[in-house]
């Protein structure tokens, strides 16, 4: 017997000081009406409190917005604190204003993904579901 | 007397119109409001052009706020800028005003807006990305260093502390010996919409409010020219709300500024007439323009039946727009060019005061001077080369328009009555009302888009497979560097106990309820710094993080 598949959880929050949250609040809802467990962090995250409820909260992914252009400061520290934290099995997904240029760089670190302006939310959707795995203890 | 042939004329164009293909795209506003495909006398319900349309410079204002509008004075050309040192900023003005533009307006980078000093570990990362790094007194002094501040306007961009950025601006203006009684521009001031939209907000609504007030209150008795709040739907749109939303959410807001107000015993025909606003200026031509005489006439009935304000002047809505950013797209930016453009001629064919239009590049980055450049052009051409600006209010009678006009202002309505049955504003705001009602909208349209009910050219219809990139503006973190290193050796000359004086008698009045102005003036001067005064603040009155979460 294949062993059952629970819900993706997904942790989503806003680094650094960066106020807009239309997008992700957005995903947020298309998430949850896909079945996904959502946990939205919300504003003004410190990297160390998102890492946390990341942990706490067991989450199969993290997504981040940024519009700020902060990018590259809070996404390294991000996921070196994930690293750190032994949740290097976390995919993290980072969407927002992020310049072409920096993608390849962010992909590098580890991202998973980076879903820019004009994401379809079926596309973030078929994304978690194609790489995410049935549960695991 | 209606005819035969007049009856069949209607009857066959009935016919015809339920014969004809539709296309796949539903006809509706980018507000989901549907449109029918003819408007007729017959669609006017109960309009009265005596009243209803009126004259320009006249109650209720439907066709504009001044007589002749643009045939005698242009909108002001007025561009938002900002971005890493007072001095780049400042070299971005004078740049935008040797292009053409007429008026100032300031953005703050996000450590200033959210009230935090260039140094603070919060601010690490974000120092003059999003607009100027401000801190303190000299920063505002090198921010307008060769402006002549007794003939330019300028507008500033921000919110929770306006109080303080306010201060600092006419304590440079006192410092270059300047009239305040001369000044002219805008500070945005406007903290309600922070906590319906925009998040930049850091104490709770009715402290924040308290200080909107003292602005409005200072400014009314001591800088007569200056408007005290831009009160805004821009940012309300921008989450994603609707026309009717952008509009209802935005008056509802003004009208507790003036509750506010009178409660402190306040004049409302001292300081309606100061009282400005914003709005979005968003790709649905005639749902836009609509929306703007629909503000007009809303506004002055509450202000000249409800109120009671007896000076014109308090029954007109004044208002600068902005084209919507959230419209740009980052696939063929050069697109862009096109939506702002008609987004413009919305604005003007509203009726606005004052305009900026969005450059092409701004989904990526701040703009480059080409785009900025661009982006000004597109005003100039409107004004110069089209011929709306000749006539005032050139669509009104328009049957679609003054019917859409009228719905507006209904659904605006249907608004209000909800805020006062929720509690009034600081209840609603608490209640989660307006953010829930934003969100849904903005959900909404997304899965209209995904669905393509709406039509997004170069994102979910006509796709460029190799978009070539544009060369956007980089901001050099040598900023942050540089204005961390300021602070620390102003920190160093200043006269530290002075600062602390200063700073315990901005915290005295704000403990006595008294206006905080005078003190965060003196304050500016001792060279206290935006953080250490909001600090100050915060020991009174605490921290929100009520709406911050879903």
């Amino acid at each position: 017997m294949e062993p059952s598949s629970h819900p993706i959880r997904v942790v989503l929050a806003k680094v650094g000081l960066d106020g807009h949250d239309r997008g992700i609040k957005v995903v947020a809802r298309a998430l949850r009406d896909a079945g996904m467990e959502v946990i939205y962090a919300g504003l003004w995250q410190t990297p160390e409190a998102v890492v946390r409820t990341v942990g706490d909260e067991d989450a199969d992914w993290l997504g981040l917005s940024i519009l700020s252009g902060a990018h590259l400061t809070l996404v390294p520290r991000v996921l070196q604190l994930l690293s750190e934290a032994g949740l290097d099995q976390v995919g993290v997904l980072v969407g927002g204003i992020i310049p072409e240029s920096d993608i390849p760089k962010l992909l590098d670190m580890g991202v998973a993904r980076v879903f820019g302006p004009g994401t379809a939310l079926p596309d973030i959707v078929a994304f978690l579901r194609e790489r995410s795995q049935p549960s695991h203890a | 007397m209606s005819t035969a042939t007049d009856c069949s004329a209607a009857e066959r164009w009935l016919q015809e119109s339920a014969a004809a293909p539709t296309r796949d795209v539903p006809p509706t506003t980018v507000s989901s409001v549907p449109i029918e495909p003819l408007y007729t006398p017959e669609s006017l319900n109960g309009f009265d052009p005596e009243t209803d349309l009126g004259y320009p410079g006249q109650y209720p204002f439907t066709r504009g706020v001044h007589p002749t509008m643009y045939r005698s004075r242009l909108w002001t050309m007025r561009q938002f800028a900002g971005f890493g040192s007072p001095r780049q900023t400042n070299e971005r003005f004078r740049f935008l005003l040797e292009k053409g533009q007429t008026g100032l307006s300031t953005a703050f980078d996000l450590p200033t807006l959210m009230g935090l000093d260039s140094d603070d570990p919060r601010s690490l990362g974000e120092v003059g990305r999003l607009g100027v790094a401000v801190d303190t007194l000299d920063d505002v002094q090198e921010l307008f260093a060769g402006i002549n501040l007794a003939e330019a306007s300028v507008s500033m961009t921000i919110n929770a502390p306006a109080f303080i950025i306010m201060a600092f601006f006419l304590a440079n203006a006192r410092n270059q010996g300047v009239d305040w009684r001369k000044l002219r521009g805008t500070i945005q001031n406007d903290i309600l919409k922070e906590f319906h939209a925009q998040n930049e907000f850091v104490f709770p609504p009715e402290a924040s409010v308290g200080l909107v007030a003292d602005v409005i209150e200072f400014c009314t008795h001591h800088v007569p020219q200056w408007n005290t709040v831009s009160i805004s739907g821009y940012h309300i749109r921008e989450a994603g709300s609707t026309a009717a939303q952008e509009l209802a959410f935005t008056l509802a807001d003004g009208f507790h500024y003036v509750d506010v107000c009178l409660a402190r015993g306040i004049d409302i025909d001292a300081f309606a007439p100061r009282l400005s606003f914003f709005f979005n200026a968003h790709n649905d031509v005639f749902e836009e323009v609509a929306k703007y005489r629909a503000a007009r006439v809303l506004w002055a009935g509450m202000l000249r039946n409800k109120y009671g304000a007896q000076n014109e002047n308090s029954w007109k809505l004044r208002f600068h727009a902005q084209t919507a950013g959230c419209s740009l797209q980052d696939k063929q930016p050069e697109v862009n060019l096109m939506r702002v453009a008609y987004q413009a001629l919305a604005a003007v064919l509203g009726g606005c005061q004052s305009l900026h239009t969005n450059s092409m590049d701004e989904t990526l980055a701040l703009p480059s001077e080409h785009a900025a450049t661009l982006s000004l052009r597109t005003q100039q051409v409107l004004a110069y080369e089209t011929g709306v600006t000749n006539t005032v209010d050139p669509l009104g009678g328009s049957y679609f328009l003054e019917a859409l006009t009228q719905q507006m202002q209904h659904e605006a309505r249907a608004y209000f009555d909800q805020i006062e049955n929720k509690g009034g504003m600081i209840a609603a705001i608490e209640s989660g009302f307006f953010r829930r009602e934003i969100a849904e909208s903005a959900f909404t349209y997304q899965r209209e888009i995904d669905a393509k009910r709406k039509i997004i050219v170069g994102v979910n219809v006509f796709q460029e497979s190799d978009d070539k990139p544009l060369e956007t503006l980089v901001i050099d973190a040598a900023v942050e560097k540089e204005k961390v290193e300021n602070l620390r050796k102003l920190k160093a000359r200043r006269d530290n106990s002075a600062v602390q004086r200063a700073l315990e008698t901005v915290k005295r009045a704000a403990s006595a309820k008294q206006n905080v102005m005078p003190a965060v003036i003196d304050a500016a001067d001792a060279r206290c710094t935006v953080g250490e005064i909001m600090n100050a603040l915060t020991d009174v009155f605490g921290r929100y993080d009520g709406a911050a979460k879903w």
